[in-house]
């Protein structure tokens, strides 16, 4: 343990879900002094987000699974050292004179209570979790057009629903999961309109048997599909939303192998609101700003490059969770006790025991390779682009036009998404590309091109670098500098909870 | 079976209690987003962008898309989805931009 105040922790932990919470634990278990930074009021993270106290919920557990996993992590979390810094919203981690990080974070709930924090520490653990990956098309800014995520997120932590009769659509896992949850709270879900097929995941066998675990979640997400009388649509998409002021139907088209629409398929769908997305994105620009190496997923996104331990290619800064490629819970708690093992047995030279470092490592790998077939059978497919039409909104922060990227491309040249970019204001909004990244990467790599197969084409990140991870209030950008450098800020505000 | 997610949770809050969206009363629950709130009542929009002055709200629920910004209490662009709700809270739907406190 540190002796004063102002002596650096032994770890900073950024993200308090799954991975983050793993890690801090057993950090801290080994005697490792640690914060925990996270932006949200409480713990738990996206997949484990869950209503504030106020709202006085006794049964928490009834959106989730494993919900017994995150209480037990809570409880150590409870029982321990560690420093909790909930409202923190990290805008970036620099490296201080060689050996030592600082963590810089504005407060409160929307990082605008402008009081700015640096917490020093030795070493870092990334645990920022994922955000959804969308694909445009038109309509999809119409109120009621929500992320799948999104709409799950507000369900698990607000108990609403943004509508009454809701279609779900998009690709990858997280449809079924999403479909299930708002049919159980209410909601009507006429249909899971998936853009792939299952039929992926019959090319990997041995990945599927090695997890029953997946196995029995799909069952569970299946059976309450159908009690619910939730129809599944594969090889389809939503290609267009009705409506102006609000959601009124959408229209459901049949797509060919690589995601064009089927011409005469389409059949509209009534419904007040629509959750879509397309698999998630890792949250990693606090490591691309300090030149971490990256890799391309199976289904084209950035991930980090991470070694047999979690360190990324920068010493002293690890990652676990979907930082290092989308795989879920279990895989980002196996990966977050790895860190937590690897940055003991850095600091304090325990000899990390060899039989769990095997385990873990064994179950981390076993679900690397099931993330990875899982991606690949639901990677977005060159013919998407079919669906929009040239005034289809892709940008949605700047207003920015598929007709405007095209002519960006085909008229003036631009071939990679910074030059659209320069040239459109595409990502160059409130999101910085977040939302519209993976869209304008496609279209600026141009249709028709030669390309490599669907599913392995890569697809460019929203934006590999980003000066500030959040946007910061200037007051507190010019504030900053006036910290006090020492590891521990001065007060924690909780906001919320 | 539940028929709405607070039954479903056993949701036991404190007593609702009331904010405002362009003066019109909406009731929220302790703990409640100013964006979920609104959702409750069955209102999804509450912003009109710079451009073509079109509606929008809540799309990514997770501080993420800035799509949800709102006026409350004055202060513009505050992400309604991360921004507790506060009896008496003051929502007016934010028009246009509101760049000037914010760098990036
Ligand atoms: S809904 Fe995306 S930031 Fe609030």
């Amino acid at each position: 343990m540190p002796v004063s105040a102002s002596d650096p922790y032994d770890l900073a932990v950024i993200g308090a879900g799954s991975a983050g919470l793993a890690g801090a634990v057993t950090a801290a278990g080994l005697g490792l002094s640690v914060a925990l930074l996270d932006a949200a009021p409480q713990t738990g993270g996206q997949f484990y987000r869950h209503p504030a106290r106020a709202i006085g919920a006794a049964r928490p557990e009834a959106l989730h699974h494993d919900w017994a996993a995150f209480a037990a992590l809570r409880r150590r979390l409870e029982r321990s050292d560690v420093r909790h810094l909930p409202g923190h919203h990290v805008w970036a981690v620099t490296q201080e004179d060689g050996e030592q990080w600082a963590v810089h974070a504005v407060t409160g709930a929307d990082g605008t209570a402008e009081r700015s924090v640096r917490v020093r520490a030795r070493t870092v653990l990334l645990a920022t979790g994922a955000y959804e990956r969308q694909l445009p098309f038109p309509g999809w800014t119409v109120p009621g057009v929500v992320g799948a995520g999104g709409a799950q997120a507000m369900l698990k932590s607000g108990l609403v629903l943004p509508g009454k009769r809701i279609v779900v659509a998009g690709s990858g896992p997280l449809l079924l999961a999403v479909a299930s949850s708002l049919a159980v709270a209410g909601a009507r879900v006429p249909a899971v309109i998936e853009a792939s097929g299952y039929l992926g995941y019959a090319r990997h066998p041995r990945a599927l048997a090695a997890h029953p675990h997946k196995l029995v979640e799909a069952a569970v997400h299946g059976a309450a599909l159908l009690r619910h009388r939730v129809r599944l649509c594969t090889r389809s998409a939503v290609t267009e939303v009705h409506g102006t002021e609000r959601v009124a139907a959408v229209t459901v088209t049949r797509l060919d192998r690589d995601w064009r629409p089927v011409r005469g398929t389409g059949r509209r769908i009534d419904c007040d609101a629509l959750a879509v997305g397309h698999g998630l994105v890792p949250q990693i620009e606090l490591a691309t700003a300090l030149g971490c190496a990256t890799r391309r997923t199976t289904d084209g996104t950035l991930a980090l490059t991470l070694d047999a331990l979690q360190e990324t290619s920068v010493r002293g800064l690890w990652a676990a969770g979907e930082t290092g490629g989308v795989g879920g819970t279990q895989l980002a708690l196996a990966e977050g006790e790895l860190a937590g093992l690897a940055a003991a047995a850095r600091l304090h030279g325990h000899p990390v025991h060899e039989g769990r470092l095997r385990a873990l490592r064994r179950r981390r790998d076993r679900m690397r390779a099931f993330a990875e077939a899982m991606a690949v059978s639901h990677a977005p497919a060159a013919g998407w682009t079919d669906w929009l039409t040239d005034d289809t909104e892709v940008c949605r922060c700047e207003e920015v036009t598929a007709g405007t990227i095209r002519a960006a491309v085909s008229g003036l040249g631009a071939h990679d998404a910074r030059t659209v970019k320069l040239l459109t204001r595409a990502g160059m909004g409130w999101c910085q590309g977040r939302m519209c990244g993976t869209a304008t990467a496609c279209l600026a790599a141009g249709e028709g091109a030669a390309e490599p197969p669907a599913a392995h084409r890569p697809v460019e990140p929203p934006a590999e670098r980003r000066p500030l991870a959040v946007p910061v209030p200037l007051s507190a950008l010019a504030a900053s500098p006036d910290e006090p450098a020492g590891g521990r800020p001065d007060t924690a505000p909780a906001d919320g909870d | 079976m539940a028929r709405t997610p607070a039954e479903l949770a056993g949701a036991n809050s404190g007593a609702p209690f009331e904010i405002t969206m362009d003066g019109r009363p909406v009731p929220a629950l302790p703990g409640q987003s100013v964006a979920a709130a609104l959702w409750s009542a069955g209102i999804l929009a509450w912003r009109t962008t710079r451009t073509t002055g079109r509606p929008r709200g809540a799309f990514c629920g997770i501080g993420q898309c800035y799509d949800c910004l709102a006026t409350i209490n004055g202060e513009p662009n505050r992400r309604a989805c991360l921004v507790p709700a506060r009896p008496g809270d003051a929502i007016t739907t934010q028009e246009g931009h509101g760049h000037a406190r914010i760098g990036v």
